[in-house]
């Protein structure tokens, strides 16, 4: 009884190594990160409105490459920080930055309007589209890109933690790269030229 | 004709007055001497129709008792908050110190981008480069403390060799004496003055 137990055990550990295995050679030759089966799918479908009063889908975006940022007009560092790197990569890209488009979505429906967003988003580069939508829309594309998003209440106001990476996101709308928050400027540069350039 | 010049004479007394009192608080600086010096404050730029902006500021306390900064005021906003930020694990993530920021006997706080900050929320206009603005600190032992700010570019997202040293000051009652706040804390010293009201 005991010996068949720990038989089925070894039986079930060396299975175990051998489809770890498969999995690790599969995800370093074969198939990117983002294309295998088990890997979380970040991106999808979404329609939300524009700073200039548009509607804007997940389908409208098809065939151009895109960055996609979350954050919140009451955000006195990371956004305005993440917006102005933007704006400067773009500026340095050139005309090639009008192969791909800039999107940065609030997740502040209460407080962020179309007309707020069109106000605050002149301050940067006329590329990047602020997006924003009923509670119900903002929280389908969080879901949609697996962005992490909660208010919270301070004092006399409430702020919202969110995620802070910004998205870089291939012709068929499925993500090939990431910038993180205060990306070295020349890695960020060379990760946007890469998405605009490349194929995906 | 007697009646003008009584005017002009009581005018010139009551401007006379109200320079002497504008004075006052002036001279008062001068001779007080606050255990809590203030260095480098600045507040970031903010775009337009922005409702809120970050201040940062280093903070020591010469005293030999413990202290707290518990608010502030900014004539450019409805209120100020004392906050701490950190980006763990890609996600922004800010919160307010209900009970304020401690600051240890001897010890040096350094509030910057991406840790601990004061928030201004509810600005009146937009914080453009160039502006100094006066303040006011507020602090539990200390009392008031006045500030002036300098106004950065919005592109100061953190000091120069601060990219990623957040992630060492995780507790909020951290007492950063002597570690982390040494290379970017060194400028705009003589913008400061220090100030303690008489309670």
């Amino acid at each position: 009884m005991m010996k068949k137990l720990r038989y089925t055990a070894w039986v079930a550990v060396a299975v175990g190594v051998l489809l770890g295995g498969v999995l690790l050679v599969r995800s370093a030759f074969l198939t990117p990160l983002s294309e295998m089966p088990f890997a979380v799918k970040i991106g999808g479908p979404f329609t939300l409105t524009t700073h200039t009063g548009e509607r804007l889908s997940a389908k409208d975006l098809k065939g151009k490459p895109f960055a996609i940022f979350f954050g919140f007009t009451f955000c006195p560092e990371v956004c305005p920080t993440t917006l102005l790197e933007l704006t400067q990569a773009i500026e340095q890209l050139g005309a090639e930055a009008d192969k791909m488009r800039f999107l940065f979505v609030s997740v502040d429906h209460e407080r962020d309007t179309p007309d707020h967003l069109k106000t605050y988003i002149s301050n940067f580069d006329k590329r990047i589209v602020g997006l924003t939508g009923t509670a119900e829309e903002i929280a389908a594309i969080a879901k949609a890109y697996r962005v992490y998003f909660k208010k919270v209440p301070t004092e006399g106001s409430y702020t919202i933690d969110h995620t802070a990476t910004t998205y870089l996101m291939g012709r068929k709308g499925q993500m090939v790269s990431t910038l993180a928050y205060q990306e070295k400027p020349e890695t960020r540069l060379a990760k946007l030229r890469g998405l605009i350039r490349g194929t995906r | 004709m007697v009646n003008k010049l009584m005017n002009r004479i009581c005018i010139s007394l009551a401007l006379g007055l109200i320079a002497v009192s504008s004075l006052a608080p002036a001279s008062a600086q001068t001779k007080s001497s606050s255990p809590i010096k203030i260095s480098s404050a600045w507040v970031r730029a903010t775009p337009v129709g922005a409702k809120v902006a970050g201040g940062y500021l280093t903070i020591t306390n010469q005293s030999s008792k413990s202290d707290r900064l518990i608010g502030a005021t900014f004539p450019k906003s409805a209120r100020v908050e004392v906050h701490e930020m950190k980006v763990v694990d890609e996600v922004m993530r800010m919160r307010q110190l209900p009970d304020g920021l401690e600051i240890k006997p001897g010890a040096t706080v350094v509030l910057k981008p991406g840790s601990y900050h004061l928030m201004f929320i509810g600005l009146h206009e937009q914080i453009k480069v160039g502006h100094t603005i006066n303040g006011t600190l507020e602090f539990k032992n200390a009392g008031t403390v006045r500030v002036t700010f300098k106004t950065r570019g919005l592109g100061q997202g953190s000091m120069p060799g601060h990219g990623k040293a957040h992630q060492s000051m995780k507790q909020p009652n951290a007492h950063g004496s002597g570690s982390g706040h040494g290379s970017g804390s060194g400028h705009d010293e003589k913008t400061i003055t220090n100030h303690k009201h008489p309670k």
